[in-house]
């Protein structure tokens, strides 16, 4: 009787736990695990979205060798992560370590630093193209004005993901409020003990700041190569505005403008399968993105073990 | 959060601590990745498109919706035009709503409650509603009401169907050419518009003029590809460059092409890819504008639709203006008076229902094949009617710089971009290597060519599917 009675217990305490994580369970299974087992499911079809999918097999992947746009949007991606992310990591590290420094005025140039990260990014990146518009910005006119060269910037190939760059270092209040916040809890005693062994600035900084925050970089970086494998909106509109306002099939305006160098794997998913109708093809990409977010986020996370310090983890 | 709350016991180890958030992180770029493209089948069920043998005579109420994308005074006319097919069709009553996309269509057709029929703004997607049965076959419909598709200009029944599926009918054109500022063209000599590529281009050059810095004050002809409507596509007929072959195959090594892309090529290295690149980036999105480089006189010429005379109209009366055909290749003086040519679609999407098809088929063939009707829109949207009859109408041919549009339209060497089972990628692959090649991006044009045949032949049969064409 008393084992009876404590099972029912049990059973209605997990019935109230569940109860209680039904919103976020529906959730979860509506707009992501059902996603996910569709997206896996039409990986494998051709599949139009108006007609009944039908099975190819591995079709859909073999295509990505055929498709001629397929490696360059790879590489413009790449390209976005191995060096718009470490450089807008290094600027966001930076700018908190500095603002970490200030005393006087601290608050405001937090806040400064952080307002851009609440613009909406079609916005943002509208307002970037604008400012460094090549004929009528600002940015090109102080440059005409100092005598300095004056790029196209979003309308130049080898300057339009740059331009994307600064866009991010601009936008990453976010990641320096978190970088301020570790380097503020940064122990005083190490700083301390640093001291008493004489150290400079930088040796304080590589031996000191820079391991007790590892983690909050590694998490920095995991977040930032999974937003440039997913690099999208930016990359997009920056493409459609510089492009004279219309990118959309069948205009003059190519995707990817300029000569598509900002044609992102994400972009060209899209546009295979809600411009074309590919959608068993952009279905076979999504895929290959999770095996490459895998990949990548498993290669960064065991790489980590010999660089990332936990505090209390030999 | 409590942060000891997911870290296990005191006893874990540091690896098994050290891996749960990374495992949280690995979970997390799975979903978010594979979670960036989804879809679900959608209903697909077809409902049946073979016309009824006399249900024409069925003249039970009925409302039914019409989608476009349409709003605003666009709407309205398209209104009035409704309300004169409810006058002649009163048992039908018209729900017109405006502002419905493509996109909101395919969407709807999805969910299997698609409206009775739509009114497509772009030919590009008809290789995919035909081809899918997505928008119904018309033919059983045309064939019992003994509709006569000759007075509908070959170019438009052109654009109208696919693969041997006619799913639309066409409901105004857009047919594209030559507009030039009468006064800048005077001030430099000039009593006419150009009528080959060579005059073009040295018209252009003589009427661009330049700032003291060495940027352009006004340009003669901006002849970037993506500029405007300075597309491929828009300029292809008058060069007789042709998309396909007749196995239907790619056919950008037509020699037609090379010839259009280095004449395009030659034009902007006269003038200067740098300058009329920051010149265009100055303009903006400015096309649909009041800021509109040609109506505010800083474009002597320029390529678009005829839609143009109205903005002008409305936002530039004073603008003094004319139009003519776009000049030819100069080996192609007998292409003079033709042009590109696209337009609406109009078609009756599936439902999973089928309900009141005979009554959406009345109102699609009365917008696409009443004269009253077409004349009527075209009078208040600027657009070209699709029927010969209405393009004598004195009411449209008054207004001598629509009236070239009308021309062009009725030019029978007109021509458009044939629909294709994979959409716009055919005009999306050149535009792409046309915009590199205008760089000085691309060293071997012939090879480029070559490549881009391959890249459309493999979209479109990749869009065809297993066993080709079937449904896209």
């Amino acid at each position: 009787m008393i084992g009876t009675a404590m099972i029912g217990t049990a059973g209605r305490r997990r019935l109230t736990v569940l109860a209680f994580l039904s919103p976020w369970l529906v959730g979860m299974l509506v707009f992501f695990v059902y996603p996910l087992i569709t997206t896996v499911y039409l990986a494998f079809q051709h599949y139009d979205l108006l007609s009944p999918p039908r099975w190819v097999g591995l079709a859909n992947f073999r295509y990505m060798n055929i498709d001629a746009n397929f490696w360059p949007a790879v590489r413009n991606t790449a390209w976005m992560i191995l060096v718009s992310v470490p450089v807008t990591i290094i600027f966001a590290l930076w700018v908190a370590h500095v603002l970490g420094k200030i005393r006087r005025g601290a608050g405001v140039l937090r806040t400064v630093f952080y307002l851009p990260t609440l613009a909406p990014p079609v916005a943002a990146t509208l307002g970037f193209v604008y400012v460094f518009n090549a004929s009528t910005g600002p940015v090109d006119r102080i440059l005409g004005a100092l005598g300095l060269p004056q790029p196209l910037w979003f309308d130049d190939p080898s300057w339009a993901k740059p331009s994307l760059t600064l866009l991010a270092m601009w936008g990453s209040g976010a990641i320096i409020v978190i970088f301020l916040a570790a380097f503020l809890d940064v122990p005083m005693e190490l700083h301390e003990a640093a001291d008493l062994d004489g150290v400079n600035g930088w040796q304080r900084m590589r031996y000191v700041t820079l391991p007790t925050v590892s983690p909050v970089i590694l998490f920095a970086v995991v977040t930032g190569v999974i937003d440039g494998l997913q690099y999208f909106t930016q990359g997009y509109v920056a493409g459609t505005a510089a492009g004279g306002g219309d990118a959309g099939a069948g205009s003059g305006s190519s995707l990817g403008y300029p000569e598509g160098s900002t044609l992102f794997y994400p972009v060209w998913l899209y546009q295979q399968g809600f411009q074309y109708f590919a959608m068993g093809y952009a279905s076979a990409m999504a895929v290959v993105l999770f095996v490459a977010a895998l990949g990548v986020t498993a290669v960064l996370l065991l790489v980590s073990r010999r660089y990332v310090h936990i505090p209390g983890v030999s | 959060m409590n942060k000891h709350s997911d870290t296990g016991s005191a006893s874990s180890s540091g690896r098994r601590r050290r891996r749960a958030p990374g495992l949280a992180l690995v979970a997390s770029a799975l979903l978010a990745a594979v979670s960036a493209c989804s879809g679900g089948s959608g209903d697909t069920t077809a409902s049946a498109s073979s016309a009824p043998a006399s249900a024409a005579a069925d003249r039970t109420p009925v409302t039914i919706t019409l989608w476009s994308g349409f709003t605003d005074r666009e709407l309205g006319v398209l209104g009035a035009a409704v309300d004169q097919f409810e006058k002649t069709h009163p048992w039908i009553t018209v729900k017109n709503v405006g502002a419905q996309d493509d996109d909101k269509i395919v969407k709807a057709i999805r969910a299997g409650n698609a409206p009775d029929a739509a009114l497509s703004f772009t030919a590009d997607r008809i290789g995919s509603y035909c081809g899918s049965k997505a928008w119904i076959d018309l033919g059983p419909y045309i064939a019992r009401d003994k509709v006569d598709l000759s007075v509908i200009p070959q170019v438009s029944r052109d654009y109208t169907q696919f693969g041997g599926v006619r799913c639309a009918l066409p409901a105004l054109a857009d047919t594209y050419g030559l507009y030039y500022n009468t006064k800048l063209l005077k001030g430099a000599g000039y009593d006419s518009p150009p009528k080959t590529a060579s005059e073009l281009l040295d018209m252009a050059v003589k009427l661009t003029s330049y700032n003291p810095d060495g940027s352009i004050k006004v340009a003669g002809f901006v002849p970037l590809w993506g500029f405007y409507e300075m597309a491929p596509a828009h300029v292809a007929p008058v060069w007789g460059a042709t998309w396909t072959d007749g196995a239907g195959k790619s056919n950008f090594h037509d020699p037609a092409w090379t010839a259009l892309l280095q004449w395009q090529k030659k034009f902007v290295d006269a003038i200067g890819y740098d300058k009329l690149r920051r010149f265009t980036s100055g303009a903006g999105d400015s096309e649909f504008a009041e800021t509109n480089l040609f109506e505010t006189g800083r474009l002597a010429m320029n390529i678009d639709g005829e839609y143009r005379t109205a903005f002008i109209h409305s936002e530039h009366p004073e603008l003094a203006f004319g139009t003519a055909p776009f000049p030819t290749a100069d080996t192609r003086t007998d292409l003079y008076g033709a042009g590109y040519v696209t337009g609406n679609s109009l078609g009756i999407p599936r439902t999973t229902t089928g309900r009141n098809l005979e009554a959406a088929w009345q109102l699609v063939r009365y917008l696409s094949t009443d004269p009253a009707a077409q004349t009527l829109l075209a009078q208040q949207l600027k657009n070209v009617p699709t029927l010969t009859p209405a393009l004598s109408d004195t009411s449209l041919t008054n207004d001598a710089r629509f009236g070239v549009f009308m021309k062009i339209y009725a030019n029978s060497k007109s021509g458009t971009t044939p629909p294709s089972a994979a959409g716009s990628a055919d005009q999306d692959t050149l535009s792409a290597l046309a915009e590199k090649y205008q760089a000085g991006s691309v060293a071997d044009l012939a090879s480029a060519l070559t490549a881009a045949d391959k890249q459309v032949d493999a979209q479109v049969a990749q869009a065809a599917g297993p066993g080709g064409g079937g449904a896209p």
